[in-house]
C-alpha cells in the first residue's frame, strides 16, 4: 500500500476504533422506560409539556412567537448573547422574555410555569440535533476545566464517573455519560420534571460539593460544555430517567 | 387545576373493545415520607378513580399509597354506543378531578 | 416511595431482612411490611377463599427496575367478558411496603377484556401478586418477584 493510501486509511481506522460518538442515557434504560418515554400519553413529562402550552398563550409569548417556529431553537442553546458577551442558556433567556419584553413577574428557575415553559419550548426541537452554537469556544473551554476538576469531599470529577467509567455500574444502577440533551425531564428519583441545573446539584451534592449557582458564568461554562461534548444527540424533551 | 392526559380513541366500530389510558397530575405523598425534621409528611394520595359511559359506572379503582405520583391507569370498554364518558379521581383533603371526553361509535 | 437510604452491597435476602426487622423496630413508623400482612390481606379480597395459581392470569412487571419509584406493571385475565364468564374485580398486593394493597379494580363483561395497567412504588425488592375474582366465585393468582436498584447518585 503506498503512503497516500494509508494516509488515507487512517483517519477511517480511527474513528472505527476510538471515536464511538456520545451515547445517549436513552439507550441504556430498560425497555419499560424507553416505552415510557416514546409514549406520549403515558411519559408523565407531557403534564408539564402540555402546561407549559397553555402558559405560552396565556404569558403573551404567542404575541411575537408562533410555536411552530420555535423548533430548532432548543437544539442550538446554550446561546451566546452578545449583551452578555457569553452564554446564556434555555432557562435564562425565556425569563428574560418572560420579564422584559411580555412584561411578567420575575419567577424561579425551578418554578413549575417556568419549567413548563422550558419543557414546551424545548419539546418543540424534540428528534433535532445537538448543534452547539460556534461562539461558545471559550466558555466551553472553561466548562472542560470544570467538567474534568476533583471536586467535593469525594475529591470526585464529573469525568471520573461520566467519561472513564460510563457504561459501568455503581450500587447497582448504571453510569450514564451525563448528556443533556432530554432536559427538563422526568426524573423517576424526583417524582417530578426537572432541570438540568437541578441534576446538576445532585450531582455536585453527591460528592459533597458546592453546586454552582444557576445561571452563573460557570454554570452556564459547564452547560455549554455539556451540550458541546452532546453535539449530534436528539434533543429528547422531555425524557424519562430513573 | 390537575393536568391530565387521556386517549380514548376518538371513533370506534360497535363491538370493538376499546383502550382506555389516563395519566393525571398528582403527587401521591404516601404519608409514610419524613421531611427533612423527621416528621411524617401528610398523606395526599388520589384513592378513587371511575369511569362512567352515560352515567353507568363501567370502570372503578381504588388507589394506595402504592401507586406511583401522577397516577397512570389504562382499562378497557366494549363500545355499544355512541356517548360520554366521564373520568373522576377522587382523593385526599377533598380532592376532586373530572373530565369528559365524548366517544362515537359507528 | 422515595426514602433517604444509603447505597446496598450485596447481602443475602435472610440478612436483609433481618436488618430491614431491626432498621423497622428502630425506626418505629407503623409498617405491616410482611408476607403475612399480604395473605392476610389478599383474605380480605377473597373473602377467605384461596386463590388458584392460574396461567390465565399474567402479572407484567420487569423483573429488575432501575428505580423502585414508578413501576409500569399489567394484570391481564383470559376470559371471554360474558356476562355468563367474566372477571369482576383484578386486584394487586405486595410484600414490603407499609401497606400491602396497590390496587383493586372492578370490571364486568361491558369490560370487553380483563386488563389493567398502572405504575406501582416498590419500596424494595420484593414479590407482587394479582388476584382475580372471576364471575363463578373462584379466584386466580399470579406472583412476580421484582429486584428494586437504587439510583447512583443519591440526593440528600
Amino acid at each position: 500500500m503506498s503512503a497516500c493510501r494509508r494516509q488515507r486509511w487512517l483517519p477511517l481506522l480511527a474513528l472505527l476504533l476510538g471515536a464511538a460518538g456520545p451515547r445517549s442515557g436513552f439507550e441504556t434504560m430498560t425497555p419499560e422506560l424507553q416505552a415510557m418515554q416514546r409514549d406520549d400519553a403515558g411519559n408523565p413529562g407531557m403534564l408539564s409539556v402540555l402546561e407549559g402550552e397553555a402558559l405560552f398563550a396565556r404569558e403573551g409569548c404567542a404575541a411575537c412567537h408562533a410555536a411552530a417556529a420555535l423548533r430548532g431553537v432548543a437544539a442550538r442553546y446554550p446561546a451566546h448573547d452578545p449583551a452578555r458577551g457569553g452564554p446564556i442558556d434555555l432557562a435564562g433567556r425565556i425569563a428574560e422574555c418572560r420579564e422584559q419584553r411580555a412584561g411578567r413577574p420575575p419567577l424561579p428557575r425551578e418554578s413549575q410555569p417556568m419549567l413548563a415553559l422550558q419543557s414546551f419550548v424545548a419539546h418543540q426541537s424534540r428528534g433535532l440535533p445537538i448543534t452547539p452554537d460556534p461562539r461558545l469556544a471559550e466558555a466551553r473551554a472553561e466548562g472542560e476545566r470544570l467538567f474534568r476538576e476533583r471536586r467535593g469531599q469525594l475529591n470526585l470529577s464529573c469525568a471520573q464517573c461520566h467519561e472513564t467509567l460510563a457504561g459501568g455500574r455503581l450500587a447497582g444502577a448504571n453510569i450514564p455519560e451525563g448528556h443533556p440533551n432530554g432536559y427538563p425531564l422526568y426524573r423517576l428519583e424526583w417524582q417530578a420534571l426537572g432541570s438540568l441545573q437541578r441534576r446538576l446539584r445532585g450531582c455536585f451534592t453527591g460528592v459533597r460539593a458546592e453546586a454552582l449557582a444557576p445561571g452563573s458564568p460557570a454554570a452556564l461554562a459547564l452547560e455549554a460544555y455539556l451540550f458541546g461534548r452532546a453535539a449530534g444527540l436528539p434533543i429528547e424533551t422531555p425524557a424519562v430517567r430513573p | 387545576m390537575a393536568r391530565t392526559l387521556i386517549r380514548v380513541p376518538a371513533t370506534a366500530t360497535r363491538g370493538e373493545v376499546i383502550e382506555i389510558r389516563t395519566l393525571i397530575q398528582h403527587p401521591m405523598e404516601t404519608g409514610y415520607r419524613p421531611d427533612a425534621a423527621g416528621r411524617l409528611l401528610v398523606r395526599d394520595i388520589i384513592t378513587r378513580f371511575t369511569c362512567h359511559f352515560d352515567n353507568r359506572l363501567v370502570f372503578e379503582a381504588m388507589l394506595h399509597s402504592a401507586i406511583a405520583a401522577n397516577p397512570y391507569l389504562t382499562f378497557t370498554l366494549r363500545a355499544e354506543a355512541s356517548g360520554v364518558l366521564t373520568f373522576a379521581w377522587e382523593g385526599d383533603h377533598d380532592f376532586r378531578h373530572v373530565e369528559t371526553r365524548a366517544l362515537t361509535v359507528t | 416511595m422515595s426514602s433517604p437510604t444509603s447505597p446496598r452491597s450485596g447481602t443475602e435476602p435472610g440478612r436483609r431482612a433481618l436488618f430491614g426487622g431491626l432498621l423497622t423496630l428502630a425506626l418505629a413508623p407503623p409498617a405491616e411490611a410482611t408476607p403475612e400482612a399480604m395473605a392476610e390481606a389478599i383474605a380480605r379480597f377473597t373473602g377467605g377463599a384461596t386463590p388458584e395459581l392460574s396461567a390465565a392470569i399474567t402479572l407484567d412487571i420487569p423483573s429488575l427496575v432501575e428505580n423502585g419509584n414508578t413501576v409500569p406493571v399489567t394484570i391481564a385475565v383470559d376470559s371471554p367478558m360474558t356476562e355468563a364468564a367474566h372477571v369482576r374485580a383484578i386486584a394487586l398486593f405486595n410484600q414490603r411496603n407499609p401497606q400491602p394493597q396497590v390496587i383493586e379494580a372492578r370490571l364486568g363483561p361491558w369490560s370487553g377484556a380483563a386488563r389493567i395497567s398502572t405504575r406501582a412504588r416498590l419500596a424494595d425488592s420484593q414479590r407482587l401478586t394479582a388476584v382475580a375474582a372471576l364471575s363463578d366465585g373462584r379466584f386466580l393468582l399470579a406472583e412476580a418477584e421484582v429486584v428494586v436498584t437504587l439510583a447512583a447518585c443519591l440526593e440528600g
